[in-house]
């Protein structure tokens, strides 16, 4: 199968966005030519092109380096939260399908209490409450997407546990581990792949607006959304150093996002072909 | 006669998905005469939708209509623009498609849709076109023709339904019109009320018409020529009578001869052992118990039938009757409300909770829809391998060689088991989906409609391996089925059910000839012949429906309202009673005396 026509234009441009991102948070810190605290120019707010490459931040620290730096942050955070709740979303989601009806109702009900509660808020809260390190940071966006992956998944195992071939395993006399794992899973995993993906371009949105508020990843490390609200007064100038980081935001985002969006074309032609 | 409209050379072609082009319509040419009914026949991936299709200048999807003419009088109708097509279809070709109840929009009243095409090509003002739509719903023996426009699609019937779209197709006097399988998704009593509304008025107006259908019975009642198509060619193309009494090409003799009845009964040694299946007094229902026991929406009333070992019960009613809730039932997939089922002899639990593996293995069940019955993810050999490892707990290789032998027994070959089963065709599937009941070693198998899926051929293939599987193996088959036809022809016994009573219990040879319950007879006389003027000289009348059905859970006869022989002052007052027939038969009925 050529990956080229699976994907489309749009989606072999995101997959290589995607490919670069990763390739950045990998080998980043290797490639900066600065350490990411040095202060390496007298001058703040240095434009483009001069002896550092996207100029200088409001320090004067190499913004190219602070970038490189950053996005591991972002990538790995934003990933690990979104497998995270789409994990828990998905396990519980199918728990929901196969279990008796209560179980499925106070599950359901206490997710629609977590999906009441504002992601920002919640975070904010608590982040308060036990302060921010990197796990904290994983597990609050990570459960804060897991009603949402739950609600889908839930919705995606009903309508799967009514199919016939569902119903010929229960009169097979399958147990609910066996129908929940090998009849339900395999037809649930290309949807939710989906969702996850879509999870981990809101959790770099989140992740960076914590970090705007100064509750995210703490200095002298950054995440791009902390170089944004760092270099906030260098916005008057239209300075690189509050641009590039933005830039890099949207890029990891427009990246994945086309990604998913091709994917999801194909699921719905196989889904249609089947 | 003149040709009204000719196709030559139609070529439609469809994508692949690499690149190149699958033909779905090669070279087909043929010509309709004016006032003449065309019925295009063939099985599904025929062609014949699409090429019906192409009289409107449309091709569905991502295919090309890439060769050849379509001429309507003078116009070459592959040849218009957007604007000429706008103009063409609807007023001058139209389309009644098969589905009417997803043809029609469920928030607009029956009359704004009806008179549509009237008013969007300008032709008639509202009060006008409302006029003409009144006489065509009164030509299609609507009932309430004045004021049945003003309901809504979901306040009518299927069958109503179905004759309202061709009033909407009608209502422009268009020259030609198209009927893409009418009745294929209607019960066989609603079908031939349907069938006998569109022969008159096209007897009635003179229409041109393309009739596409797979049933040859149906087609031999409406059309004056046929032309037989597969894999998008032309087989056959002749006058009615010619392609009925002599066809001529072995595709179209085959196509024939599955629908000619073929006994499948096999002699049986009816032994004095207990039956393996007998159920008593069966309620099974949605919703809460009352204080006797009875489900708040009961679906099976009072239910009892018994199968010996070796022989096939058949299960006859039309939809919503309850035919599949007493094969869940049976399964445990549903809850006995009350009564009991018993396997050899003893109680079957009646929750799946608390059935033995044994009791499991021993009852299977096989469902109507192949597609959705088979994990599209898992693979043959994953399908077949797990009752196989669940039941008998074979090893990897054990399970290996079994499978082939299963397959064996099906007709497929070996190398299928590395296939997945979304890559199988609709008969090749129905074949797994019965081997993986088999797998199991079963004494009983519960075949949900398992043959209606199916194109005729295929499906009546698939009706020989059922009864050569049960010479050799001597598994019992509960068949369940709103074709009459096929449960006569491999069912030694017979329950008709009708809104959840069995109406009529007796063994086959009872259904051959009269008397049976009113029900019966109009079930059995629905059913079209394969010869001509059959509609014509048929039995069935419509009876007026009574205003006050008997609703479900009520004690009187739940045929009441459209039976033709009701007895006023009894049926509507007494519950019938159960009595026999002097064939044998037991129906419940007043008429059983």
């Amino acid at each position: 199968m050529n990956l080229f026509r699976t994907l489309g234009y749009s989606g072999t441009l995101g997959l290589s966005l995607v490919l670069f991102w990763l390739f950045i948070a990998l080998f980043g810190p290797a490639l900066a030519p600065h350490p990411v605290g040095e202060i390496v120019a007298w001058d703040v707010f240095e434009p483009i092109g001069g002896a550092n490459l996207l100029g200088t931040d409001y320090l004067g620290r190499d913004v190219l380096s602070r970038i490189l730096h950053g996005t591991r942050f972002t990538v790995v955070l934003a990933a690990a939260a979104a497998m995270l709740a789409g994990f828990m979303g998905v396990s519980l989601g199918i728990l929901a399908a196969v279990s008796p009806r209560w179980v499925d109702e106070s599950m359901s009900r206490f997710m629609d209490a977590l999906i009441s509660i504002p992601g920002k808020i919640f975070a904010l809260v608590m982040i308060a409450a036990f302060g921010s390190s990197l796990l904290l940071l994983i597990v609050i966006v990570g459960v804060a997407y897991t009603p949402g992956c739950y609600r889908i998944a839930r919705s995606l195992a009903v309508n799967l546990n009514q199919m016939d071939f569902v119903q010929v395993a229960r009169a097979r006399g399958e147990g609910r581990i066996y129908l929940a794992w090998a009849e339900i899973l395999p037809n649930m995993i290309h949807p939710m792949m989906t969702d996850v993906g879509l999870r981990f371009v809101w959790a770099v949105l989140l992740l960076s607006s914590l970090s705007f508020l100064g509750l995210g990843v703490q200095p002298p490390d950054a995440d791009l959304g902390s170089l944004v609200r760092e270099n906030m007064g260098g916005l008057a100038e239209g300075a690189p150093a509050v641009l590039m980081p933005a830039v890099a935001i949207a890029l990891v985002t427009i990246g994945v996002n086309l990604v998913i969006d091709s994917l999801r074309g194909n699921v719905s032609n196989t889904a249609g072909s089947v | 006669m003149t040709n009204h409209i000719v196709v030559s050379n139609l070529n439609v072609t469809a994508p692949t998905g690499d690149g190149d082009e699958l033909t779905i319509v090669d070279d087909v040419s043929f010509s309709v005469g004016a006032g003449e009914v065309l019925a295009l026949i063939g099985e599904s991936g025929s062609g014949k939708t699409t090429i019906a299709l192409t009289l409107m200048g449309y091709a569905r999807g991502s295919c090309r209509i890439s060769g050849g003419s379509v001429r309507l009088g003078e116009l070459d109708v592959l040849k218009l623009g957007q604007a000429g097509l706008r103009d063409l279809r609807g007023r001058r070709v139209s389309y009644v498609a098969q589905s009417a109840a997803a043809a029609f929009n469920p928030s607009r009243t029956i009359m704004n849709q009806v008179t549509e095409a009237a008013l969007i090509h300008k032709m008639a003002t509202r009060a006008d076109a409302e006029k003409r739509a009144v006489e065509l719903f009164r030509d299609l023996s609507l009932p309430n023709p004045e004021t049945i426009g003003n309901r809504y699609p979901h306040q009518v019937s299927g069958g109503q339904l179905q004759r309202l779209m061709a009033a909407m197709a009608l209502i422009t006097d268009p020259e030609l019109v198209i009927f893409d399988e009418p009745t294929t998704a209607l019960d066989v009593t609603t079908q031939i009320d349907v069938l006998q509304a569109f022969k008159r008025v096209i007897k009635e107006r003179d229409i041109t018409a393309i009739y596409v259908s797979h049933d040859l019975a149906v087609v031999a009642q409406m059309a004056d020529r046929i032309l037989v198509l597969n894999h998008g060619k032309v087989i056959e193309f002749g006058e009615t009578e010619q392609i009925l009494q002599r066809p001529a090409d072995s595709y179209t003799q085959s196509l024939v001869g599955a629908v000619s009845r073929k006994q499948r009964q096999t002699p049986l040694q009816h032994d004095s052992e207990l039956p393996l299946l007998e159920i008593r007094g069966l309620v099974a229902g949605y919703g809460r118990l009352d204080k006797q026991g009875m489900p708040d929406s009961p679906i099976l009333q009072d239910i009892s039938l018994t199968i010996p070992r070796g022989s096939t019960l058949g299960i006859i009613g039309e939809s919503g009757s309850g035919k599949s809730t007493l094969a869940r039932v049976v399964a445990g997939l549903m809850p006995v409300a009350k009564g009991e089922v018993l396997l050899d002899g003893e109680p079957l639990p009646t929750t799946l909770a608390s059935r033995s593996k044994e009791q499991f293995r021993r009852i299977q069940i096989v469902f109507q829809n192949a597609d959705t019955a088979l994990n599209p993810t898992h693979k043959v050999s994953q399908v077949l391998g797990r009752p196989l490892t669940f039941y008998h707990g074979l090893s990897d290789d054990a399970c290996r060689r079994r499978i082939v032998q299963i397959l064996d027994l099906v007709k497929l070959p070996a190398e299928m088991a590395g296939r997945r089963c979304g890559e199988l065709s609709g008969g090749q599937k129905q074949r797994i989906n019965l081997a993986r009941a088999l797998a199991a070693d079963p004494e009983l198998i519960l075949c949900d409609e398992v043959t209606s899926a199916l194109d005729t051929v295929v499906g009546s293939a698939i009706l020989d391996l059922l009864a050569e599987l049960r010479q050799e193996l001597g598994v019992s088959y509960m068949f369940i089925s709103h074709d009459i036809s096929t449960v006569r022809s491999l069912c030694d016994d017979i329950l008709v059910l009708y809104e959840g009573r069995a109406v009529e219990t007796g063994s086959c040879s009872t259904l051959e000839t009269p008397p049976f319950h009113p029900y019966t007879d109009m079930l059995i006389s629905s059913v079209p012949e394969l010869e001509q003027g059959w509609l014509e000289r048929s039995r069935h009348k419509v009876s007026p429906q009574l205003t006050t059905p008997a609703g479900m859970g009520s004690p009187l006869c739940p045929f009441l309202n459209r039976c033709p022989e009701r007895i006023a002052g009894v049926c509507d007052s007494l519950p019938p009673p159960r009595g026999s027939l002097k064939n044998g038969s037991e129906i419940l009925c007043h008429h059983s005396k």
